[in-house]
């Protein structure tokens, strides 16, 4: 991670979605930094909010979510204040998304080329059409893909080809931050592996940070080199990813590692967390899990913990007045 | 010798392939995707059999025809030692109450517009095995038994009022009111969160228990068969390229697909690396699948012989097959 400069800062974020029966506290007052060449786990269940922290980040909001409050400084500049024209010259050049499914991402009646020269002239009136295919099958090939296919459409792909070409959009402007929003949620296990054996390759290729959105732990073992684990729309821990699966302090990390099935492991029965996420029209009071928690003190029903930082991991948890 | 259950004999079934009218006359030869393409094997009273695979190896469309819901090209199926095709139209019937099904999506699986009470009980009125109050006991007994409490309270919920989780019990609840002794579960877990499949997948094995149940167990995820799976079948393209102990499979992968897939598995531990590349490529097309082994052209063993000849399971230790002569040799 070399020098460890700091190109993304969250603070403060709060993100409300008003619905017919209240307001969905979809964030609750999220601090996150984000380190140049780092790839970021951001892991929890649905509703934990990371793909709306993901949204929030490109501004790409479903309406009527909204930032009620925070920051959100990309290389000392504010996203979340930024209007429309200046949101264009960083959502997509510096920073760019990948989201679940390639099929309803990709529009059927463009091919391949199409897309590419769409994207790059959307950001880049300057480049010619030509200009632009050229750069388009060069990515291809970077992505392991015939730039002969250039002319094809999205319904000749096969599932993997499909995601392939959805990160080459992402990335055919140059950005140096990518945020991925479960890729490979919809592929079968043996294309994942592929996938995120070439976004691993991709990130070196193109000096890239990667924010990589999942609810699969498994998936970010060994790619991520930090994870931040998300509970009802706050976070709950961050940590080296070593350092977490060795030794989870949040309980809901820890009832997390050991809901999930490991092949590699002879473990008699998986251990089950009772109860289900809370509501964030109606957010528990004090911590979030503090229902769910089997170490619940009293404190924690009543306040919301602190965040205690220290030896590269943070954590939001009455148990700990520092980091042990 | 376990009482055997169910009984799959070199089942086939061929989907017919849409195509152009102009095409349709200039070529008389009928295309088909064989998405089952020879498959036998046998499940045990009490066993819970793994059916694992990629999209597309035909898991699916193999649960589909055990329960009768698609008929079979060729091949036959048999429950309890006897043919379904020599069953008439009651007896199949009847034979639904002791077949169910758990579908993947509790959301499209369940109406919206009908209460948990209504689709519990539902099965009981289809098969006329009770009504009114006489059925409401028996859906709230059930519904007690996969937890969901109150069964009084729930009874009169919709779906989008419960969880992820309350929404697959419904699923599981609806699929045991009929008290059936055999249950294909097609990927009961697979759009549930981590935590609750953890809960769904122990619900489950309390419940083989209690109702002294049989399990098809559809999946596309290795990990979770290890929590709940006897044996394992391995499909590829629509065959079972290999069949086994769950243990014995795991341990001693023989066919190259399957030590494929489970490398391709994620591990939740940031130490481990895969000792081996991932094939290029993916599944092929079903309509047009390789000549000889349906994997040769993207396995690291293939000899030429792979590319002629179509393997068939060999044994490979106690109770393992795998169709691969270059790796049982």
């Amino acid at each position: 991670m070399g020098a460890g400069e700091t190109i993304l800062s969250i603070k403060g974020l709060h993100v409300e979605f008003p619905i017919s029966i209240g307001t969905v506290k979809a964030l609750q007052g999220v601090d996150l930094d984000i380190v140049k060449g780092e790839v970021m786990g951001l892991v929890g269940e649905s509703g934990c909010g990371k793909s709306t922290l993901g949204f929030s980040i490109v501004r790409l909001l479903r309406p009527p979510g909204r930032i009620t409050s925070g920051r959100i400084d990309y290389r000392g500049r504010n996203v979340a204040g930024m209007d429309e024209k200046e949101l264009l010259r960083i959502r997509g050049r510096r920073i760019a998304m990948v989201f679940q499914d390639p099929l309803t991402s990709l529009n059927p009646l463009f091919s391949i080329g199409q897309h590419f020269v769409e994207t790059i002239r959307t950001h880049d009136r300057a480049v010619t059409k030509s200009r632009a295919l050229e750069m388009a099958g060069d990515m291809l090939e970077s992505l392991g893909i015939s730039r002969q296919r250039l002319g094809e459409y999205p319904h000749q792909m096969s599932g993997g080809m499909r995601q392939r070409i959805m990160i080459g959009l992402a990335l055919v402007m140059r950005p140096e931050l990518l945020i991925a929003d479960e890729p490979t949620t919809a592929l079968d296990v043996i294309v994942e592996a592929q996938f995120l054996d070439l976004l691993e390759e991709l990130r070196g290729r193109f000096d890239l940070t990667v924010i990589l959105i999942t609810h699969n732990l498994g998936n970010v073992a060994q790619l991520a080199h930090r994870i931040t684990v998300m509970y009802g729309g706050t976070i709950v821990e961050v940590a080296p990813a070593g350092d977490l699966f060795r030794r989870p302090l949040h309980p809901y990390t820890e009832g997390l590692l050991a809901s999930i099935p490991n092949i590699r492991l002879d473990r008699p029965r998986l251990v089950t967390m009772p109860g289900s996420p809370p509501d964030l029209v109606d957010p528990p009071a004090g911590c979030v899990f503090h229902p769910r928690c089997p170490r619940a003190m009293d404190v924690c029903r009543r306040e919301r913990p602190p965040s205690v930082s220290g030896d590269g991991r943070t954590v939001s948890c009455w148990l700990y007045k520092e980091v042990p | 010798m376990r009482e055997e259950i169910v009984r799959v004999r070199d089942l086939v079934k061929r989907f017919p392939v849409q195509r152009g009218i102009l095409s349709g006359f200039l070529s008389s030869e009928a295309r088909a995707v064989h998405a089952v393409d020879g498959v036998s094997f046998v499940i045990s009273k009490g066993e819970v059999l793994g059916l694992v695979g990629e999209s597309g190896s035909g898991k699916t469309t193999t649960g589909r025809l055990i329960l009768g819901l698609t008929r079979p090209s060729a091949g036959e199926i048999s429950y309890r030692g006897r043919p379904l095709a020599s069953f008439g139209r009651a007896e199949m019937e009847r034979l639904r109450t002791r077949m169910q099904v758990i579908f993947q999506d509790p959301y499209a699986s369940l109406s919206p517009r009908m209460t948990v009470g209504d689709a519990v009980s539902h099965p009981l009125k289809i098969h006329g095995m009770a009504s009114g109050e006489r059925a409401r006991e028996m859906a709230e007994e059930i519904m007690e038994k996969v937890g969901l409490t109150p069964a009084g309270f729930l009874y009169r919920k919709y779906p989008h009022q419960l969880s992820g989780g309350q929404r697959q019990r419904v699923a599981i609840a609806r699929a045991l009111v009929t008290s059936p002794d055999f249950v294909v579960a097609d990927e009961p877990i697979a759009m549930a969160d981590v935590s609750v499949r953890a809960m769904i997948l122990e619900l489950m094995v309390r419940l083989k228990e209690d109702f002294d149940l049989t399990y098809l167990f559809i999946t596309h995820d290795l990990a979770t068969c290890k929590y709940i799976c006897d044996r394992i079948a391995v499909m590829y393209l629509g065959r079972i390229v290999e069949i086994g102990p769950i243990r014995e499979v795991f341990s001693n992968p023989v066919h190259p697909y399957t030590r494929t897939l489970l490398e391709a598995v994620p591990v939740p531990d940031p130490e481990f690396r895969r000792t081996q590349p991932m094939p290029k490529g993916e599944i092929p097309n079903p309509v047009d699948p390789p000549a000889g082994c349906a994997f040769h052209p993207r396995c690291a063993y293939a000899e030429p012989a792979c590319a002629r000849e179509r393997p068939e399971l060999l044994p490979v230790g106690p109770g393992h097959e795998a169709a691969c002569p270059v790796m049982a040799r």
